[in-house]
């Protein structure tokens, strides 16, 4: 326990001077980023060496190679290609091909810790909504989720071209807050919206707010996209509100999760996933505007390319391993 | 009578909602709309009590001095804290600027994106120790995995590009066929499975034939 807060006392110390210390903000030139990755490469190299020859490092040095694969690039400025892939461009025509003055319903089924990977995706797609003055409808499964939207939300008002719109609450866009009951606030939302958020997060009557004055249910909605980390989320709205009431629905899941969402999508019951943080880059590059997640690419594919690497040295120590082993038998 | 009422709720309201999801009208509709309002008024209930709960296990723990007493300590004063400033700050406590706002973007955000963060520097130690080709199966995985890792960021069509591989073995053309086919293959014969045997154990339940949710036997 002492041990403990000691370490997290030093960590808190650490991260004020950096924070006081280092000027901000650093930018490596392509030679030294370049330099670095070759630095990587020549340790990775000499890793393999020693695991041939049977001695396996630990795992705090693969922790601080991945640490360093995560840290170091965000100070890189390297140019990374990204596709759209057909599932993102699906969320990405669903969306703009909307008139002007459609309502889109947008769940948030997520909580911080899934934040790096969703959060992207949910200020890019306010960004793309209010581009295109569609009506946005917020909502939560989870009790934090309205609030993650609300931050989302912030930054996508803050957009130059979304401040002139002067977009008002409970005209543009409205927040219903989270409600509790899982799968079943999906279910009555089917028959009545009403009977499950009475009013939005402001204490505000649902009949008083002005942009819910036409909605009653689902049939209302043109659209509707589910950000999702687990229980409930996206599977739980094609179960009830797609596959019983009919909803047009999106998805934008975590990485670990998009997996999983594959039959939907190729069945026709999902229309368009962002998968991960690798969808949230795909769906900026779409929209036109690259955001965080474009630019938390690069400590993406470093620290995938030093996973792959780790893998395929205790893949090779593995079967030189072997091979020794039969030869000293043989013998 | 203590576990005939309970399984004669679950037997009925077991059977309301099959009945409601073939036949949506009165008065099974109804019944259904009732029914959704019940759970959300229990889903809120629970919420409180797991919340008392967690406090008073954690009382409990401090008051014993059991072994971590001061992470206990750390949770009551916590929620103590959060629930404080929320309570505090009104209708419009999550707006920017307010005290449940710094506390939920600087402190509670931050610590939750860490520790699901923590998970890559386990994942590449297993993988490392653990991910072998030992047989045919664990091939194909490794194969997959790699693929999927490599197409699902930038850098995999870079070295693709770099050794001039055709447009349909880029690695990012790879993991969509893999996603597409093979994943959802197999994910569906796994859910048609999960499905199956929730339908053979929610039979158990409405019949009263499996009970151990009620405890004991």
């Amino acid at each position: 326990m002492k041990q403990d807060l000691l370490l997290f006392g030093a960590l808190i110390v650490i991260v004020a001077m950096i924070f006081l210390l280092v000027p901000k903000p650093i930018v490596f030139s392509t030679t030294v980023s370049y330099l670095i990755i070759g630095l990587i490469l020549l340790a990775l190299i000499f890793i393999f060496i020693r695991t041939i020859n049977g001695h396996f490092v630990g795992r705090r040095i693969v922790f601080l190679f991945v640490g360093i694969a995560v840290v170091l690039p965000f100070f890189m400025k390297i140019h990374q290609p990204i596709r759209v892939s057909p599932e993102v461009q699906t969320v990405y025509d669903s969306t703009a091909q909307l008139k002007p003055g459609s309502k889109v319903l947008v769940s948030f089924d997520y909580d911080p810790a899934s934040a790096p990977e969703l959060q992207p995706m949910a200020e890019s797609y306010f960004r793309l909504c209010l581009e295109h003055d569609l009506k946005i409808i917020i909502m939560g499964l989870w009790p934090q989720g309205p609030q993650q939207a609300e931050l989302a939300l912030q930054i996508a008002l803050a957009d130059s071209s979304i401040v002139k719109k002067k977009l008002e609450r409970g005209i543009d866009y409205v927040d219903l807050g989270f409600q509790t009951g899982n799968e079943f606030v999906i279910q009555r939302m089917g028959t009545d919206f009403r009977t499950m958020f009475p009013r939005d997060t402001r204490g505000i009557p649902y009949d008083s707010i002005p942009l819910l004055r036409d909605v009653r249910n689902f049939s209302n909605i043109d659209y509707s996209f589910n950000l999702s980390a687990g229980y409930p989320g996206t599977v739980e709205w094609i179960q009830v509100a797609v596959d019983r009431y009919g909803l047009k629905l999106g998805a934008g899941n975590t990485g670990v999760q998009a997996t999983g969402m594959y039959p939907y999508l190729r069945a026709g019951q999902l229309k368009g996933l962002l998968g991960g943080l690798s969808g949230a880059a795909e769906f900026e590059r779409a929209t036109g505007k690259e955001g965080t997640a474009t630019f938390y690419m690069l400590p993406q594919s470093f620290s995938h390319v030093i996973v792959i690497a780790f893998i395929l040295i205790g893949n090779a120590a593995f079967f030189l391993g072997e091979k020794n082993k039969a030869r000293k038998e043989q013998k | 009578m203590r576990r005939e009422v309970p399984l004669i709720i679950t037997a009925v309201v077991g059977v309301i909602f099959v009945i409601q999801y073939f036949i949506p009208h009165a008065p099974f509709n109804q019944f259904n709309s009732w029914f959704s309002d019940w759970f959300a008024i229990i889903g809120a209930c629970a919420i409180w009590l797991g919340a008392l709960n967690l406090m008073r296990i954690s009382a409990d723990k401090i008051y014993r001095r059991r072994s971590g007493w001061g992470y206990a300590a750390i949770i009551i004063a916590s929620f103590l804290l959060i629930a404080t400033i929320g309570f505090a700050g009104g209708s419009q406590f999550r707006d920017p600027g307010t005290g449940f706002d710094w506390l939920y973007t600087w402190v509670y955000s931050p610590l939750s994106a860490t520790m699901f963060a923590l998970l890559a520097f386990f994942v590449a130690s297993a993988s490392y120790r653990a991910f072998r080709a030992r047989n045919l199966e664990a091939t194909l995985l490794l194969l997959a995995a790699f693929f999927v890792m490599i197409g699902r960021v930038p850098v995999g069509d870079a070295i693709g590009s770099f050794i001039h591989l055709p447009e349909s073995l880029m690695p990012s053309k790879i993991t969509i066929w893999i996603m597409g086919f093979i994943n959802s293959a197999g994910q569906r014969a796994i859910m048609i499975g999960i499905a199956l045997g929730i339908v053979s154990t929610s039979l158990r339940i409405i019949l009263g034939i499996e009970r151990s949710y009620l405890g004991g036997d």
